[in-house]
């Protein structure tokens, strides 16, 4: 590798890295409790309620059209949005609003058990939800919302060329160490360039995974809607003329739930969209059902029933790239393999906290050293200390 | 010297990928190996400290 190409790197690493590190630091802290999420809220005494799972067709489940019209009633004057199922239990929860396009904030969510058929809570969107719902705001988008999403974004797509500078600086670095050196009994400068460079390639491929399916994640939005002004356009051609059917007009959810079932056998139903909201058409019930395996339970597979007649319109999969994010999720959140997987998830979220730490603090000690000294320092493995500039 | 340099993290980079696929393709063994892969690059990090020079 040239003193060019070497000195490029360096200053693609600096940059990329200076700009997004005390975002990813954010994203670190906020992300390590969060990992615990299900934990914390057991701990902290969520209800859990015991039973056969509500998106299972078990035989003395309360009828749909029950939690519908029970939740109806206490809403008098909303419409029904969504309707959520648990493969874990009887828990299931009813959206409405005042209008099928009601933005989230005006939306009301009910938890009903649908063994007994009665209501658990009632919870708005906007309502605080404590501490774990905030810190996954943050996380998110730092409270700022869509812009502040994609910005995280922006900085997650700077984190990840900042690991392939890193990664490419890796090589002059390491040209004449072993793998593994780490020289703490010197100075305190070669143990930070030591740790950085150990920790930064042993926990690449995480970072790299955990980064880009976190960049995918903020694209959420722009996914649903790709699917609903592609796909689901597509599949609804024939409804395209037609003004919106009005709620008191829909048929039963039970009946269109049976003829969706027929569509996927073997596979339950993870929520449904009511006719005109993001998800559907303005005529359909959209039945969105997961996989019954580890790996097919994050894929989704849409069924359209018409809300008015209760015949099946059509089924498919969903297209790749809802795949893709659906996939990311999990790859992102580190919560499908079990409570070992979440320990070894927060240790490395800690290690890419001390990689960028140790970024930041290698930067900080000789910012102001001239760039051909931090070179060789870097070519030379550490050993050529770039010194510190008289003030 | 490129083929050395990278023969240890190209092999941490292949546990770790095959430790994040195999747990999310199933359960039991599958996340046995899932903690197996995403335990080497935690190991070699443990690894490095403990013969630290």
């Amino acid at each position: 590798m040239t003193r060019g190409t070497i000195r490029g790197w360096y200053l693609v690493h600096k940059w990329t890295s200076l700009v997004c590190t005390l975002f990813l630091l954010m994203l670190c802290l906020t992300g390590l409790p969060l990992i615990f999420h299900d934990e914390i809220d057991a701990a902290l005494g969520e209800p859990t309620v015991a039973g056969p799972a509500s998106a299972s067709a078990a035989p003395g489940l309360v009828p749909l059209d029950r939690l519908l019209a029970t939740t109806l009633e206490a809403r008098r004057g909303d419409v029904p949005l969504y309707m959520g199922f648990s493969n874990d239990g009887p828990v299931t929860t009813v959206t409405t609003g005042p209008t099928p396009a009601a933005d989230a904030d005006r939306m009301t969510m009910r938890t009903l058990d649908r063994v007994t058929g009665a209501t658990a809570a009632s919870t708005g969107f906007g309502a605080d939800q404590g501490l774990m719902a905030l810190l996954l705001q943050i996380h998110i988008d730092m409270l700022a919302g869509r812009w502040g999403m994609y910005f995280l974004g922006a900085m997650g797509a700077l984190f990840v060329v900042a690991l392939v500078s890193g990664t490419v600086l890796y090589a002059p670095f390491m040209r004449k160490l072993d793998f593994g050196t780490m020289r703490t009994g010197r100075s305190r400068r070669l143990a930070w360039l030591d740790a950085h460079n150990l920790v930064g390639i042993a926990a690449l491929a995480w970072m790299a995974v955990v980064g880009t399916t976190g960049i995918i994640n903020t694209l959420a939005t722009p996914i649903q809607r790709a699917w609903q002004a592609g796909e689901l356009a597509e599949m609804t051609r024939a409804d395209a003329g037609r003004s919106a059917l009005p709620p008191r007009r829909y048929t039963s959810l039970d009946k269109a739930m049976l003829a969706a079932r027929a569509a996927f056998p073997g596979m339950n139903p993870q929520f449904v969209a009511f006719p005109g909201t993001a998800f559907s058409s303005r005529h359909h019930y959209a039945i969105f059902f997961q996989g019954a395996t580890p790996l097919t339970q994050h894929l989704l597979s849409v069924a359209l029933v018409d809300a008015e007649t209760g015949a099946l319109s059509d089924a498919r999969a969903m297209p790749w790239y809802v795949r893709a994010l659906s996939l990311s999720r999990p790859l992102h959140f580190g919560d499908y393999g079990g409570l070992p997987m979440k320990l070894l998830w927060a240790a490395l979220d800690l290690f890419t906290i001390l990689v960028l730490g140790s970024g930041l603090v290698l930067w900080l000690g000789r910012r102001r050293a001239p760039l051909a000294a931090r070179l060789r320092e870097l070519e030379s493995g550490g050993r050529i200390a770039a010194p510190v500039p008289a003030e | 010297m490129t083929r050395s340099t990278f023969a240890m993290p190209a092999l941490l980079g292949a546990a770790t990928v095959i430790g994040l696929v195999a747990a999310l393709t199933g359960d039991g063994w599958r996340d046995a190996l899932g903690w197996i892969g995403l335990a080497a690059p935690v190991a070699a990090i443990g690894w490095g400290w403990r013969r630290r020079t």
